[in-house]
């Protein structure tokens, strides 16, 4: 068994220590001895949708937003389509969250495009959303809180044919308004949530890492517990911190 | 300038913000660092500018993400041994306020010498009218507050651009994120590091400003030397790397203990014995020898200065316990904790460290940079590790994921308990090596102060 990750602009996506969630992808298999391969594909780089099960977009500062965008729809859109179309996990966070939309519209009307695997549009506010976030969340038919860590300018309203990745509980999530974080089809994920956001929430680590492995060997792999009383400690403090957030 | 000879509603407004200054200190407040300021400014807004006229030989400004402190310590060692009687603020009174306040209580200071926040600098530089602009660096921090380090680079553009021309910039050629300001014809006092002996073999995983500014390729580095700062030049375009005037031609690192350095100058070298470690404080003592130069003063005046400098409040400070000595070494960044590790790895032997992490304002929120800091090269090296702070279980699962040994990872958020264990964990006779982010560092401050074994910091320089 072997864990087949892509991850996506790891020069350029990186604001928000998206290499915790590379780490704990391969930490968590490593200590089940499965393995774990991690393909870094950059700009100008195709990429192959069946040589990788799991596919990882971060988020940048705006210039390299900027520079990934195009490059994202020219060489690797109508391979993860394709991917995300036969079962593949994509999680994309914070700016990739953006990216994987219809597009990011900023405050002086300049547009980035996006390559709308999700079904998503996204304007700037006039202000950042910042701090704390814990939502609730049901995969497979089972409801879990997940924490993390929101710093993000743009408002995300999603289109009918993607649903909400979960409820907030506490925090801002998608645009502040709609109470809705995130946005999931198939197994793709958007979400605003760093912190990063695997090391806090193992369960939802083991999910993904469950899909991709079922995707490759059309098996649900049997994943054995791990002693995760670190992660149980720091995500009560996150989620104490966000129930004390206000506005 | 005299009480008597100000109008009226001008005396009032200084009276009341000096009387909110002793009312604060007697409350207990912090030693009363910025209220005075606060109130005035929100009386008389023009009031930095008014009291910046008092200093009669004027003023220079130092910004940065790393350093600034201690860069600001070692050029006030040089203006004070060239008989220059120095005003100066505090860390933790960076902004307009504490500013104001240290102004507030000037008596027969003729020069102010100003560490200031990067984003405040445009502002602060407009009213107090430097003679000397320091750049030093632009790194990834506190996200939640700053936002991006784009923002705060084009911010400084605009400040080159109105600066007027007599005012002196000395401006750091490594860093590729402050090249391409807007200088135009400007002259620039470059400084920078020239020893490639201790050049990376490759730029750490978080690197910033990897982008050229003027063409938006990449940049690439022939030696890179801490973090995105080295020796760099754009892939595509001609800019590159200026060649500092004033450079660190030699740098002999000796572990934690300090350094050799020798910088030369354009009126000749500066030989120092560094009592501050790792190669930032060999960035700080060439940004604060040109600096010097700047303002006119000579190399035999700077080089006793720099040996003579002692480690600001809680960066490189050593402490003595009971047992053993304690090293505190400043860690609120990703940048800055790299260099962090890479000193203690010149050490010889097993280490014993605590690591303290808190999420309160000072400290940045968002604590996720953690994952930015390269922990890994210190794993094995370690004999104990005491992880502390708001947010000691994040700073365990860092650990964690980066492979170290569950029995390693020791978590305890109480920051007398975890001193404690680290007290007892470390060999006795050795030295325990202390990591805290900026608000952990003043609780571990305070700590060591109510066991009796180190000093108040409003009674520190
Ligand atoms: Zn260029």
């Amino acid at each position: 068994m072997k864990l087949r990750i892509c991850h996506l602009y790891p020069r350029e996506l990186n604001i928000y220590a998206d290499r915790g969630n590379i780490a704990v992808f391969r930490q968590r298999t490593g200590w089940r001895g499965i393995d774990c391969e991690v393909v870094e594909a950059g700009l100008d780089e195709a990429i192959d949708p069946d040589a990788h099960d799991l596919f990882y977009l971060g988020g940048g500062q705006d210039r390299d937003q900027a520079l990934v965008a195009p490059d994202l729809v020219a060489t690797k859109s109508d391979a993860l389509h394709r991917a995300a179309d036969s079962g593949a996990v994509v999680l994309a966070v914070c700016g990739g969250y953006q990216l994987a939309g219809h597009g990011y519209k900023a405050t002086d009307s300049s547009a980035l495009p996006g390559i709308g695997l999700i079904d998503a549009d996204t304007v700037a506010g006039s202000d950042r959303l910042i701090g704390d976030l814990a939502i609730e969340v049901e995969l497979d038919g089972e409801l879990q809180r997940v924490v993390g860590y929101e710093n993000h300018a743009g408002r995300t309203r999603l289109g009918p044919d993607v649903q909400p990745f979960g409820k907030v509980l506490a925090g801002a999530g998608n645009d502040s308004e709609s109470g809705y974080e995130g946005a999931m089809r198939d197994r793709v994920i958007g979400t605003y949530l760093h912190g990063p956001l695997l090391p806090k929430n193992p369960w939802l680590a083991d999910r993904l890492i469950s899909w991709a492995l079922q995707r490759r060997t059309g098996r649900v792999p049997e994943l054995e517990p791990l002693a995760d009383e670190l992660e149980a400690k720091a995500r009560q403090v996150a989620i104490g911190r966000a129930g004390r957030r206000s506005g | 300038m005299a009480l008597s000879t100000m109008p009226s509603m001008r005396r009032l407004a200084y009276g009341i913000a000096r009387a909110a200054g002793v009312a604060s200190r007697r409350l207990g407040r912090g030693g009363g660092t910025s209220v005075p300021g606060a109130v005035l400014l929100r009386l008389r807004p023009n009031a930095i500018a008014e009291l910046a006229g008092g200093l009669q030989d004027g003023a220079a400004c130092i910004s940065a993400t790393n350093g600034k402190t201690t860069t600001a310590r070692l050029l006030a060692e040089c203006l004070e041994q060239d008989g220059t009687k120095v005003l100066a603020n505090t860390a933790g009174a960076n902004l307009g306020s504490g500013i104001t306040t240290v102004l507030l209580a000037r008596t027969d200071e003729r020069f102010g010498l100003f560490e200031i926040d990067e984003a405040a600098l445009p502002a602060l530089a407009d009213a107090l009218r430097p003679r000397v602009i320091v750049l030093m660096n632009l790194f990834r921090d506190q996200l939640d507050r700053y936002g991006e380090l784009e923002t705060i680079a084009d911010l400084w553009g605009n400040l080159v651009r109105d600066l007027p021309t007599e005012t002196a910039l000395v401006v750091n050629a490594d860093d590729p994120g402050l090249a391409e300001l807007g200088f135009g014809d400007r002259e620039v006092l470059w400084f920078g590091v020239e020893d490639t002996r201790h050049a990376l073999e490759d730029v750490p995983h978080a690197a910033d400003a990897r982008r050229c500014r003027r063409c938006g390729s990449g940049v690439v580095y022939d030696a890179p030397l801490l973090g995105h700062l080295g020796h760099w030049r754009c892939e595509s375009c001609d800019l590159a790397r200026a060649r500092p005037v004033v450079a660190a031609s030699r740098v002999d690192l000796d572990g934690v203990h300090g350094q050799d350095i020798v910088i030369t100058t354009p009126h000749g070298e500066v030989r120092s014995r560094l009592a501050l470690p790792g190669l930032h404080n060999a960035y700080n003592a060439t940004a604060a020898t040109a600096a010097a130069i700047a303002l006119g003063i000579e190399p035999q005046v700077i080089s006793p200065a720099l040996s003579a400098t002692a480690p600001a409040f809680g960066r490189a400070e050593r402490v003595r316990l009971e047992a053993q000595d304690m090293l505190i070494l400043l860690a609120k960044n990703p940048a800055g904790v790299n260099q962090n590790v890479r000193t203690l790895l010149l050490e010889d032997g097993p280490l014993d460290v605590m690591i303290g992490l808190n999420d309160r304002t000072a400290d940045g929120q968002d604590v996720s940079w953690i994952w930015d800091v390269d922990y890994e090269p210190l794993i094995p090296r370690l004999r104990s590790l005491t992880l502390t702070g708001d947010r000691a279980y994040d700073l365990g699962l860092r650990f964690r994921y980066a492979g170290a040994a569950d029995e390693l990872i020791h978590t305890q958020p109480n920051l007398p308990l975890a001193l404690d264990r680290a007290t007892r964990e470390a060999a006795s006779g050795g030295t325990l090596f202390a990591l805290p982010s900026y608000t952990a560092m003043l609780d571990l401050r305070q700590e060591l102060v109510r066991r009796g074994v180190a000093t108040e910091f409003w009674r520190d320089g």
